[in-house]
């Protein structure tokens, strides 16, 4: 048990390192409010005073706001389909005991940590480039016509690169949850007659759905940020505009920081929207 | 969120940033360069241990890629950061720049230098109200790189000033869809200094302009729809597949592996197509000046890279010195020493041409005659409120142009109709100048 001085002591200790978290979260959240209601363009004399929600409005109003919210939707919710659906059947082959194990399971895990720029770059040039990519050769092999993949379903090899990148994440989350499955349990319903692909929607997918409940709510967070993959591929070309990369445009390329400002309100709404759903699922999954 | 997130990652380099620049100041005299990763300016770097042995100033490179650069000077400038004390910045942003006062005046130049040898149309690309506020380090326009081999064996000869109905005609007969080689390749990329570069100076000889004298949007013309069909069309006959993702890069690897017949893009990409190092057709590339209509008006357009000094800098006299040194007459000797006249970086000094080892080089006259035949004042057929050829001097068109270029690939990719493209075009356009208080 704690005594109140050492508590009040450790208070005192951790007190620096909250106060630098709060600024560091703070102050660039403070800064992203204030900008949204000026016209701050730099290029055109700098901070031009308040404009209320004009930049609100012009920001939703713009032909780009929703495309771009279906765009990342598309790209969240594909990466996520992908990611579990691979993501569990590669975690119950994982957990078969085989020759090796302990290297592939490395390997398998791998893709998480290249960085995101490096990953989309090598995808771009060694994999998917229409002349001189794997995939070109693959395809005039069997006789076919390369697909120019990042100008004729931009969107799929976007959410391709990236599930490339997170599959690993949800594999090792998932594989961990089925390692504590308990294997009497699968016995007996084998013994009772229950076929593979039972016991798979009947026991494992069971045991599984906190696990995947934390997957999604994890990567949701993180995908909806995605904004590399897009800078480095089809820079935001071919309706792959994500709500980020279009604040990116307002910000940085249109040099309009107000209105961009604006942007990342509606991004930080968006997320937290996103996050309160996801939690409630997760509380649910977790009080039963 | 990811806004947030920015903010704080710069809250961060900026911090680094005022570290390091109070260790600078300790060895006070250490200039920081912000360039442009192009083979120019990198063979430069390897020169400026000549420049600290001959001066004692030491020089720190910060070297980026194209867009990644402007976006850190353009930032840099407007939060009066500090970073560098020279930037390398191109005709879009030197006249935009220098009249909003963050610039030095480069008026006040060393005789030896002699500024009046810049080419004139460098000179007025970069100044504002006439003071320069930029040294060109090299300059270019845009010419027809063409393969004199596959010329021949499709029995036709190309003019030193073709039209576009010829360059059409001699890239389908060009085009061997069995062996790979494309009849043309011609950039498509989106973003504003990729195939929005381009298309905008195509568009020109098409008689097309980005706005009317009242600022408003002009894709709803004739002529635009024009361009776009045209290029669309000879792209899908005898352009490579996936011409709506190349940029000046993709083609040129393309052109050196021997897989286009023509080039249309920039003339200082002559010197890298002739290089036996990297280009497997360097002894058959011919030149010609960028096509047109008829109209008067080719499509060629005008670029400089430049020095420039930011006002804000605490090293001025430095920095000054230094941009004689490397846009000078001197530096061009010292490449040509090491490296041959070939490798020289062209288009800024009327002197350049006029040195007989230089006029030589294969590729020099018709560099020159581009540069010449291009006029950023009057870059269109019809009259234009805006300075820039393959772009319009305001502060707000790179932003236009890059989400315009993107509605255009999007059409190349078979993702939308012209129609559709230009309608967005138009939509975007004029909602951008109605913002910026244009309309």
């Amino acid at each position: 048990m704690a005594t109140q001085h050492s508590r009040s002591a450790a208070r005192i200790m951790m007190a620096p390192a909250v106060f630098l978290l709060l600024v560091w979260m703070l102050v660039p959240l403070c800064m992203t409010l204030w900008f949204s209601v000026r016209d701050y363009r730099p290029l055109r004399g700098g901070d031009n005073g308040f404009v209320g929600l004009d930049n609100f409005v012009r920001f939703v109003s713009s032909n780009s706001f929703w495309p771009s919210i279906m765009t990342t939707l598309i790209i969240v919710g594909g990466v996520l389909l992908i990611s579990i659906c691979l993501g569990v059947l590669l975690a119950i082959l994982l957990d078969q005991p085989m020759w090796g194990q302990g290297v592939v399971r490395i390997l398998v895990i791998a893709p998480f940590f290249v960085m995101p720029t490096v990953s989309a770059l090598v995808w771009k040039n060694m994999f998917m480039d229409p002349v001189n990519g794997v995939f070109s050769y693959i395809w005039r092999f069997f006789g076919a016509d390369p697909v120019v993949w990042l100008s004729e379903m931009p969107v799929f090899s976007i959410v391709m690169i990236v599930s490339w990148q997170w599959l690993p994440f949800a594999t090792l989350i998932l594989l961990t949850a089925i390692q504590s499955l308990d294997s009497e349990q699968l016995e007996a319903a084998e013994m009772d007659g229950a076929s593979p692909i039972a016991r798979f929607a009947f026991i494992t997918l069971p045991h599984l759905s906190r696990a995947i409940t934390i997957v999604i709510l994890i990567q949701t967070i993180f995908l909806l940020a995605v904004f590399a993959e897009i800078f480095v591929t089809t820079g935001g070309a071919f309706g792959t505009r994500t709500l980020t990369y279009l604040i990116y445009q307002r910000v940085l390329e249109s040099q309009n920081v107000g209105l961009g400002s604006a942007g990342g309100v509606y991004a930080i709404i968006l997320a937290n929207i996103v996050a309160i759903f996801l939690m409630r699922i997760v509380g649910k999954n977790l009080d039963k | 969120m990811s806004l947030k997130r920015a903010l704080g990652a710069t809250t961060a380099l900026a911090i680094c940033a005022a570290g390091t620049a109070a260790f600078a100041d300790a060895h006070s005299a250490t200039i920081t360069i912000a360039t442009v990763n192009n083979g120019d300016m990198v063979r430069m770097q390897g020169y400026t241990d000549q420049f600290t042995a001959e001066t004692g100033i030491a020089v720190e490179w910060v070297t980026l890629e194209e867009n990644v650069l402007r976006q850190r000077v353009t930032t840099d400038i407007t939060t009066n950061g500090g970073q560098f004390d020279i930037m390398t910045i191109g005709m879009y942003e030197a006249p935009i720049w220098g009249s909003n006062g963050w610039l030095v005046p480069l008026d006040g130049l060393s005789e030896e230098y002699n500024a009046d040898d810049i080419l004139p149309a460098m000179r007025g690309g970069l100044s504002h109200d006439g003071t320069l506020y930029a040294a060109p380090f090299y300059g270019e326009s845009s010419m027809v790189m063409y393969r004199t081999d596959l010329m021949e064996a499709a029995g036709l000869e190309m003019p030193d000033a073709p039209t576009w109905e010829f360059i059409r005609e001699a890239a389908a007969a060009m085009t061997d869809r069995e062996n790979d080689i494309n009849g043309i390749c011609l950039r498509g990329k989106p973003g504003w200094g990729e195939g929005g570069a381009f298309i905008t100076a195509m568009s020109n000889s098409f008689g097309a302009r980005w706005f009317d004298m009242d600022w408003q949007a002009q894709f709803d013309t004739q002529p635009w729809l024009d361009t776009l069909t045209f290029y669309n069309d000879m792209m899908q006959e005898s352009g490579p597949s996936g011409f709506a993702t190349n940029g000046f890069t993709e083609n040129l690897n393309l052109f050196n592996q021997g897989l286009c017949g023509m080039w249309i893009d920039a003339t200082v990409a002559a010197s890298f197509v002739t290089n036996p190092d990297d280009s497997t057709v360097a002894d058959s590339v011919g030149f010609a000046l960028a096509p047109d209509n008829g109209l008067g008006v080719r499509s060629n357009w005008l670029w400089a890279w430049a020095l420039a000094v930011p006002a804000g800098t605490q090293q001025q006299a430095e920095a000054i010195q230094f941009i004689e040194w490397a846009t000078g007459t001197g530096y061009i000797e010292l490449v040509a020493e090491n490296e041959g006249w070939a490798n020289v970086p062209p288009g800024a000094r009327t002197s350049l041409y006029e040195n007989p080892n230089y006029i030589e080089v294969p590729f020099a006259q018709m560099t020159l005659d581009s540069i010449l035949s291009a006029d950023p004042n009057n870059s269109t057929v019809e009259e234009s409120p805006y300075v820039g050829i393959q772009f319009a001097a305001i502060p707000e068109f790179a932003g236009i142009a890059t989400e315009v270029s993107q509605e255009f690939s999007a059409f190349y990719a078979g993702q939308q109709t012209v129609e559709e493209a230009l309608a967005n075009a138009q939509a975007i356009t004029n909602e951008a100048m109605e913002a910026a208080g244009y309309q």
